[in-house]
């Protein structure tokens, strides 16, 4: 038998402090066995390397508005054939009188996409603020009513182009993803093995392929004199193609939800629709954010793939820059402004669905 | 004093409401089930009146669980007949999710909803099967959760609560569906042993109101404080079935001498 003395209260005892200040942390961190000491070492000797030439290279030496002549005669970076060119890289063959329509366009998606980041204003008026601001983009795009000139979508171009085929692609890819996801778990036997044979099919295609059917083979079966949109059918193959990756990664969520809260709807009296609904989706979309987000970021790169169907897209109007012989040679500064062009948009994707992870979290 | 200890010690004839005489809620005729080749329930026959309390218990695997689940048809049976508040159990969706509707059901591991808050898990029901209009509902939760003491945690999330104060969200959020009957699934078997007392006290002060309930569980104390009749059942039969006087005191079958002995020690 033993009974303790429990009336000490500890308060003056703090945790154990180990850091101590920057040379303590440096010893702890980087410092503190033979071969971190070494690696360490070694990786400043690699950045001593690399770091300062690419400065050099890239701030100091380097031209912003020259012609190419002059870029030729220096080693630095050219980044004056962004300079040079950058209406057409961004806006393709659009009409150099018209390009602010595009522009706008852009500016109303990047501000619907700032509003709807924010989880707050999640409301029916941002679906109709969404659907006005399609038809407005539409318009600006297409023109040929209200005054402003027709321009047919074979001059759409660049990152125009780009973003309506990835913006629409994702939109459209994610709720047809849920919804093969469903037919995927159904009871009834013909809408699962359409499913399976539609996801099993798409995913066993490169998307190469899907967009040269979509493009050559496809047209081949429309009736004579009927046409659709070249733009319209590759849109078509990324969202086909994107839905049967979205929907095996919803799939994994919906396994993963245990069986309780099925029966906990089923003992409410919920039916299908609203067990699904309100119950399981919530939870298995939360779930599967990281993987969603992979697939959605994946597509939107994938959409470069529609230049072997001749659509000039913002990697496509890049190219041609560099065909030009004033500019030939300055590739690695025009690849580098359009990967940074690339990185920004998914890197909000990627920083948004970790906010959104964060507020959906319900574990705190 | 704690309500449990309190009604633990009342003599039997103290019981606040008797079942009604006549009117069966549950009819179970001649019922079997199977899993795969597996015979799980085998002829289980019952009536269960209006404001009558059941008590089921039995060793594990004896198909206590699945029994009562077949009757909100969250198993499904393969032979016999279940009639619940006038409805007979069939493939037909409509008449399941009627049943539903006045069945309540409570189960070992709670399952709350972790992506709602407690008054939206307890609004849900109202709100989407009953259509009633938000602010009904939203008082109806807040009365349900003042009966289980909880009233104060209404805007935290499940994962915030103790398994006890969960488990009596759970009660309230069947509560607030007006059950006719509620079926309680091992309520307090994954409970920490400090907070099945709170539990149980929601269950007492739910069977003093008249409630019908079937509960399959373990907790013997509970069973002859509350119970009307005490099922005992092994490898998918009812084997035995009391009054819990006479089941505890005088036990017929070997089967349940044998089970008595091992968990009264």
């Amino acid at each position: 038998m033993a009974v303790y003395d429990i009336t000490e209260d500890y308060q003056d005892l703090k945790p154990p402090v180990i850091n101590t200040g920057v040379i303590g942390w440096l010893r702890n961190n980087l410092f503190n066995t033979w071969y971190n000491s070494l690696l360490t070492l070694l990786f400043l000797y690699l950045l001593w390397m690399v770091v300062p030439p690419f400065i050099r290279w890239a701030l100091i030496d380097s031209h912003w508005a020259s012609t190419s002549a002059e870029c030729h005669q220096s080693g630095g970076a050219c980044w004056s054939i962004i300079h040079a060119n950058i209406r057409f890289i961004i806006f393709g063959f659009y009409p150099p009188a018209e390009q602010w329509r595009p522009l706008t366009a852009m500016i109303i998606l990047f501000a619907l996409l700032m509003v709807s980041r924010n989880r707050k204003w999640w409301s029916r008026y941002l679906i109709f603020t969404w659907i006005a601001g399609l038809v407005v983009m539409g318009w600006l795009m297409k023109g040929g009513i209200f005054g402003l000139t027709a321009i047919d979508s074979s001059q759409w171009g660049g990152l125009p182009l780009t973003l309506t085929l990835s913006v629409f692609g994702l939109a459209a890819a994610y709720p047809l993803g849920v919804i093969l996801a469903l037919g995927r778990q159904s009871k009834l036997p013909v809408i699962r093995s359409l499913t399976i044979i539609y996801i099993e099919m798409i995913r066993g295609v490169p998307l190469i392929s899907l967009l040269f059917m979509s493009a050559i083979i496809f047209p081949l079966f429309l009736p004579e004199g009927v046409t659709i949109n070249k733009i319209i059918r590759a849109q078509a193959a990324i969202i086909m193609f994107t839905a049967a990756y979205v929907a095996e990664v919803v799939r994994g969520g919906l396994q993963a939800m245990p069986k309780g809260q099925y029966e906990a709807a089923d003992s409410i009296g919920l039916n299908y629709v609203q067990t699904m609904r309100l119950i399981i989706l919530p939870q298995a979309l939360k779930i599967v954010i990281p993987p969603t987000v992979s697939i959605l970021i994946s597509a939107f790169k994938d959409t470069s793939l529609v230049v072997i169907i001749a659509l000039y897209d913002l990697l496509k109007t890049t190219q041609s820059t560099l065909s030009n012989p004033k500019w030939m040679g300055f590739s690695t500064e025009a690849y580098l402004f359009v990967a940074l062009i690339y990185f920004i948009c998914c890197y909000f994707m990627s920083t948004w669905s970790r906010k959104l992870e964060k507020e959906l979290s319900t574990d705190r | 004093m704690s309500e449990t200890k309190e009604a633990m010690n009342k003599p039997r004839t103290d019981k606040p409401i008797q079942p009604a005489e006549n009117d069966n809620i549950i009819t179970i005729i001649g019922m079997h089930k199977w899993f795969g080749e597996f015979h799980v329930l085998k002829d289980i026959n019952l009536e269960v009146k209006a404001r009558e309390r059941i008590v089921v218990c039995g060793p594990s695997g004896s198909g206590k669980s699945t029994m009562i689940r077949c009757i909100n048809r969250l198993e499904e049976h393969q032979r016999g007949r279940i009639i619940v508040n006038g409805i007979e159990l069939s493939k037909n969706l409509k008449n399941i999710e009627k049943i539903r509707e006045e069945v309540g059901m409570v189960f070992q591991h709670f399952n709350l909803f972790p992506h709602l808050t407690i008054i939206e898990n307890l609004t849900l029901g109202p709100l989407w099967v009953r259509k009633m209009p938000l602010k009904e509902a939203r008082e109806l939760a807040m009365y349900y959760l003042e009966k289980v003491h909880i009233a104060e945690q209404a805007e935290k999330y499940p994962g915030q609560l103790s398994g006890g104060q969960q488990q009596r969200v759970a009660i309230a959020r069947s509560l607030c569906m007006k059950p006719k009957v509620m079926l309680f699934d091992e309520p307090t078997s994954a409970l920490d042993p400090e907070m099945v007392k709170e539990v149980l006290d929601v269950m007492i002060s739910l069977a003093h109101e008249g409630m019908t309930m079937i509960v399959v569980t373990h907790e013997m104390g509970f069973a002859k404080s509350v119970a009307h009749r005490v099922l005992f059942m092994d490898e998918g039969r009812i084997v035995e079935e009391n009054t819990p006087d006479e089941f505890f005191d005088h036990p017929q079958h070997e089967r349940t001498k044998l089970f008595l002995s091992q968990i009264l020690h």
